[in-house]
């Protein structure tokens, strides 16, 4: 008797879970996964719009899904790492270089570039305004240490493409990036996307760094302003690249071609021009980043 | 004060206008939340009551641990559910991670101790004499089982229940499997979260009212359907009398 109830509830278990895995998904959602793209972004072409604005147009183009996971680059790659994603939508060349290494995927494709900001509060209590970004980092350290200072500063905490270009500033500032972490409670890890980030820079009133696009597009929002936008350390490059583990190779291919089709570089470098009067992106396909 | 008040306007508009977005939100919430406390009770209340009507070795112990796993964070089984299917994983080769069905998955894994525990508990507040009477009168075991679980019916819809509010209203396991697919795996936890993030405040509220407003209605009529049961038993009561 107990052993055939057991034995029932075991049937029904697989059961269930074999019509949650194949049966409910016909219903529910198709799982066909030739009909889905997946992609890995990080959070600043995201939190930007520009995904939410170029997706129906690759869906219709293509007649696929196209599924936007905004992450910081930093998971990106490790999602381009386990297979869990098709094609990844990043900025930051160091890793890029070392994803590629690892034979993980075969190019970088750059399709557009911006810039970095420093942005802080209009007070600017560092005195940071007009600096380049390296000097501008050192009088953020000495201001920030400072007891009692006003001096905050929210870092995005996240492995992300941003970060690892503030990491770069730090170095070419001549600090090692542990030693900036360990420096005191002025600087704040986040452990957000960027739009996350410029939020609660603005709640704390503290510097951060942030791509130019997520800035302007969270400006009506936010009570800080640029201080920092002169130097050669802050350009930031978007590529693409195709995880060489992909089953969708073909269609990862497409979104390549897309992006750096002439009709979606002129889309792209039009972006939020009539919303926010000005380039957030300047396109850059088949030049050399 | 000025914010909220706007956020609750907001709310009832999006509500009543019928804002696409929202409502598909909505609806797939629902969807998968529902599905996965379907599921869990169609394995979980069955469980429940195996172990309490049966006694074996360790019976004590099991349900212990069953009760220490309410309080299983949800992000830890997130990120099981991630390791495991991965591609990387050892059920990798299902491909869905990122999908609703690992939602749903994640989800019945989530309420089932909650849902196990609850039935055990519900079952355990019956008095035994129950059972014994109608073993006494003649009743089969399968007879006096389902005698005590009939006696037992609002406990065991309350673990349902409370399992359905764990799964709608958890955000980090939907966060870290489903994704948070604009149109697929978003809903309304994780996009509460995301537009918070971007500081959609007003959104994110209207979001939040949406969710509690689902909650009370599916609680609402889940007592109202027992009672007109209860009602009705009554009434077949009387009229055999």
């Amino acid at each position: 008797m107990k052993k055939i109830l057991v034995l029932l509830m075991v049937v029904a278990a697989l059961l269930s879970l074999v019509t949650v895995l194949a049966g409910c998904s016909n219903s529910v959602a198709p799982m066909n996964p030739e009909a889905r793209l997946t992609v890995a972004t990080t959070t600043s072409l995201y939190d930007t719009g520009l995904w939410s604005y170029l997706e129906p147009k690759f869906e219709k183009q293509y007649n696929v899904k196209l599924n936007i996971i905004s992450v910081g680059s930093g998971e990106a790659f490790v999602l381009g790492k386990t297979g869990d994603v098709d094609a990844l939508a990043v900025h930051d060349k160091p890793n890029e270089l070392k994803f590629i290494a690892g034979n993980y995927s075969s190019a970088r494709v750059p399709w557009a570039y911006n810039h970095f900001l420093i942005i802080g509060p209009p007070s600017d209590p560092a005195g940071i305004k007009g600096m380049s970004p390296e000097d501008a980092f050192k009088k953020l350290m000495a201001e920030g240490n400072v007891s009692g200072s006003q001096v905050m500063f929210v870092s995005r905490g996240d492995n992300s493409g941003t970060q690892s270009k503030e990491k770069q500033i730090w170095a070419a500032a001549g600090y090692q990036y542990p030693e900036v972490e360990k420096s005191g409670s002025w600087y704040i890890e986040a452990g957000a996307g960027m739009g996350q980030t410029l939020m609660m820079a603005n709640q704390k009133q503290a510097y951060t760094l942030t791509d130019i696009g997520t800035f302007v597009t969270y400006k009506s929002k936010l009570n800080l302003v640029p201080l920092v936008d002169q130097g050669d350390i802050l350009l930031n490059v978007y590529s693409v690249m195709v995880v060489n583990s992909t089953k969708n190779k073909a269609m990862a291919d497409n979104l390549v071609t897309f992006l750096t089709s002439p009709e979606i570089q002129d889309l792209i470098g039009k972006y939020g021009v009539a919303d926010y009067g000005m380039q957030l992106f300047t396109p850059c396909a088949g030049q050399n980043y | 004060m000025h914010a909220i008040v706007d956020a609750f306007v907001l709310a009832v508009k999006l509500i009543f206008t019928g804002d696409a977005e929202v409502y598909s939100i909505t609806a797939r919430t629902l969807a998968i939340s529902g599905s996965s406390t379907i599921i869990g009770a169609l394995l979980f209340v069955p469980l429940g009551c195996l172990i309490y009507f049966n006694n074996f070795w360790g019976k004590r112990a099991l349900i212990s641990i069953i009760q220490t796993c309410y309080s299983v964070p949800t992000v830890f089984i997130g990120l099981l559910v991630f390791l495991v299917f991965s591609r990387s994983g050892p059920l990798g080769f299902f491909g869905i991670l990122f999908t609703p069905q690992v939602m749903v998955i994640g989800q019945v894994v989530l309420i089932s101790a909650i849902v196990t525990g609850l039935t055990i508990s519900g079952l355990s507040g019956v008095s035994p004499a129950i059972r014994e009477t109608a073993t006494s009168l003649g009743a089969s075991r399968l007879q006096s089982v389902w005698l005590v679980v009939k006696e037992a019916r609002f406990a065991v819809l309350t673990a349902v229940l409370v399992g359905f509010g764990r799964a709608i209203s958890e955000v980090g396991l939907a966060l870290m499997v489903g994704g948070n697919i604009r149109g697929y795996t978003r809903v309304l936890t994780t996009a509460i979260s995301l537009e918070t993030g971007q500081g959609e405040i007003a959104l994110a509220l209207a979001l939040g009212f949406i969710l509690i407003s689902l909650a009370l209605i599916v609680t609402v009529l889940a007592n109202r359907f027992l009672m007109t049961k209860e009602v009705n038993i009554a009434q077949s009561r009387a009229s055999v009398s």
